[in-house]
């Protein structure tokens, strides 16, 4: 893969990539079941629910029964997939999560969507930009945030394969489809989407399109950019980060997620216990969002193309 | 299945290994374990259909859920003589390395425990979707939880209490220990739980009544628990009991929620209590 082999084969939001991905495990595993709180139309459970009635569990809005109720259907070798907007997934359910989940080493999988500023007009009350932070300080918590419509519903496949718990974040609005279809997702593992010399810009979510954007921009101005997709927060590919800032000693770090608690902070303890290197993060600045559009957001909060592209101009000087 | 007598003599036993194991590390919950030894050895040594080779999913078994993890004295002491684990383990109950940790947890892997409690209010959602889990394997077996009544100030039991009465979660049997009792005082003072049978047949569950301190009612309310299954209700049964039963000095007080009894206090403790079944 390269930047120039790049090509966009349509437009559609991660949520629908989660959707299409449940309704094929319901196909292919028995065991899996699916649980929502209220929001199963935004969460594209609607398939899922209408073909396998028995096996859907409609919580009502009621998170912390849903994660406990999650939690309990494992016992009986269950596989839940429990869903709802990353905010009410995460800081709304911390406990609940922590004991019943990853301190009980449950297979559960919570699925969240809504994460971030895209989730646009509804404000800063939906907009969660901490729940990275707060589901990979949880010991043995997979944290895993795809990019587009084709990696999430890989990776919805693929957590169903892995035993224990996991948070797999995902989105609201449309965005370009650029990874393959039928791709085999393989957790933990960083995806180099290009490679380079000068620079490496490690993006995860809806910013690896923004990331390939600004890296186009940087090769056309002639230099060299390492473009990694992390799409697992945790456990970091630590060997792939390490490798390639050992080729281009300065990075970036590319997020939808307060600059506290998300990848760039990941990378930033990596790199400081390990090979320290000039390392610029694109993310929130310890703030909360507000209404807009997800456009609108990114560029005012600094997680855009050209935040992206600036944060490289200001690596490549600190070389 | 044993009978009331020796069901008795049991219960001191575990009264007696609950003193000296909150004694032994001067650290624990005497009182709430105390309060609940009888509807535990009622349950473990009767009603519950259960392998102490256990198996995590419990498939074909009946599964039993503490969700006041802080009473786990009782638990760890009636699992234990129920040959879950040997009963000499008692004897590392919250040292270092243990299985035996403060409040109960799977990650030590202790034969008995199927998920982590000690923060409240967490239990009733777990033995549901047990439950549901349950039938979803066309399993039979019946899913057994316990609270305590402070426990239940915690907005999550309401949540589960609605979903479980609207689902006909109707292999569910939740009891709540009733000792009018929290850190802090009387229940009663600290946030009234108002007419409680009245809100749980609210909530729509059918609710049995005992006096969870003596054996032969306890034995009966269980078994009617169990007719009651399967009718499309999810039954909860309120038992009175007494905090720190079976000590006179601890008998009805909030005080001895969490702390240990001293030497003399000991002594005392098990002059009151027959050593049935040999001391661990």
């Amino acid at each position: 893969m390269a930047l120039k082999d790049i090509e966009v084969t349509g437009n559609n939001d991660t949520r629908s990539g989660f959707g299409a991905g449940l309704l094929e495990l319901g196909d292919t595993n028995p065991n899996v079941v699916g649980l929502c709180a209220d929001l199963t139309g935004s969460l594209k459970m609607d398939a899922f629910q209408k073909k396998y009635p028995e096996r859907f569990f409609q919580i009502g809005i009621a998170e912390a029964n849903m994660i406990g109720i999650a939690a309990g259907l494992t016992i009986g070798g269950k596989i839940p997939f429990a869903a709802t907007f990353a905010n009410f997934a995460t800081g709304r359910v911390y406990d609940q999560i922590r004991q019943s989940v990853a301190y009980s080493e449950k297979n559960v999988k919570i699925c969240a969507s809504h994460a971030g500023l895209t989730l646009g007009e509804d404000g800063a009350t939906h907009q969660i930009l901490e729940d990275l932070g707060l589901m990979k300080m949880l010991p043995g918590m997979v944290v895993i945030n795809p990019c587009d419509y084709n990696q999430t519903k890989a990776a919805t496949l693929a957590i169903a394969e892995y035993v224990g718990p996991v948070y797999l974040r995902f989105g609201r609005p449309k965005v370009p489809i650029f990874t393959p279809a039928n791709q085999k997702f393989e957790i933990g593992k960083a995806w180099t989407i290009n490679e380079g010399t000068d620079v490496t810009i490690f993006a995860t979510g809806h910013l690896v399109w923004k990331a390939v954007e600004a890296a186009q921009q940087l090769e056309a101005e002639g230099l060299s950019v390492e473009l990694i997709n992390i799409h697992t927060i945790k456990p970091l590919d630590e060997e792939a980060i390490l490798k390639s800032v050992a080729k281009t000693r300065c990075a970036v770090s590319a997020e939808e997620h307060n600059y506290l608690g998300g990848l760039g902070e990941s990378i930033a303890g990596l790199l400081a216990r390990k090979n320290p290197c000039p390392l610029e993060m694109v993310a929130v600045n310890d703030t909360f969002g507000e209404s807009g559009t997800p456009e609108q957001l990114m560029t005012k909060y600094g997680i855009d193309t050209a935040d992206v592209y600036a944060a490289a101009k200001r690596a490549l000087a600190r070389k | 299945m044993a009978a009331a007598a020796e069901l008795k003599e049991i219960a001191s036993q575990v009264r007696r290994d609950i003193v000296r194991m909150v004694h032994a590390v001067q650290s624990g919950h005497p009182g709430g374990s105390l309060g609940c030894a009888d509807y535990l050895v009622a349950l473990y040594f009767n009603s519950l259909r259960h392998n102490p080779k256990f198996a995590m999913d419990g498939i074909g078994e009946d599964l039993f859920f503490l969700s006041n993890g802080h009473i786990s004295p009782v638990w760890y002491s009636v699992l234990a003589r129920s040959g879950y684990f040997p009963v000499k383990e008692l004897a590392t109950f919250r040292h270092l390395d243990s299985r035996l940790q403060g409040h109960p947890t799977t990650k030590e892997h202790l034969p008995g425990v199927r998920i982590a409690s000690g923060s409240l209010g967490q239990g009733l959602s777990v033995g549901i979707g047990a439950a549901e889990a349950k039938k979803l394997n066309g399993d039979s077996h019946l899913i057994y939880t316990l609270h305590g009544d402070g426990e239940l100030q915690e907005g999550q039991i309401w949540e589960a209490a609605m979903y479980a009465a609207f689902n006909k979660i109707d292999n569910l049997i939740a009891a709540v220990d009733c000792n009018d009792a929290q850190i802090d005082g009387h229940v009663e003072e600290i946030l009234s739980l108002g007419n409680l049978r009245a809100k749980w047949e609210a909530f729509g569950w059918t609710v049995l009544e005992t006096n969870g301190n003596v054996i032969e009612q306890l034995l009966t309310t269980l078994d009617t628990a169990k007719r009651l299954t399967g009718q499309g209700k999810p039954i909860v049964i309120l038992m009175k009991t007494e905090m720190g039963k079976g000590v006179d000095f601890m008998e009805g007080s909030n005080k001895w929620h969490g702390i240990a009894p001293s030497d003399a206090q000991l002594a005392q403790a098990l002059d009151q209590l027959p050593e049935t079944l040999g001391d661990y």
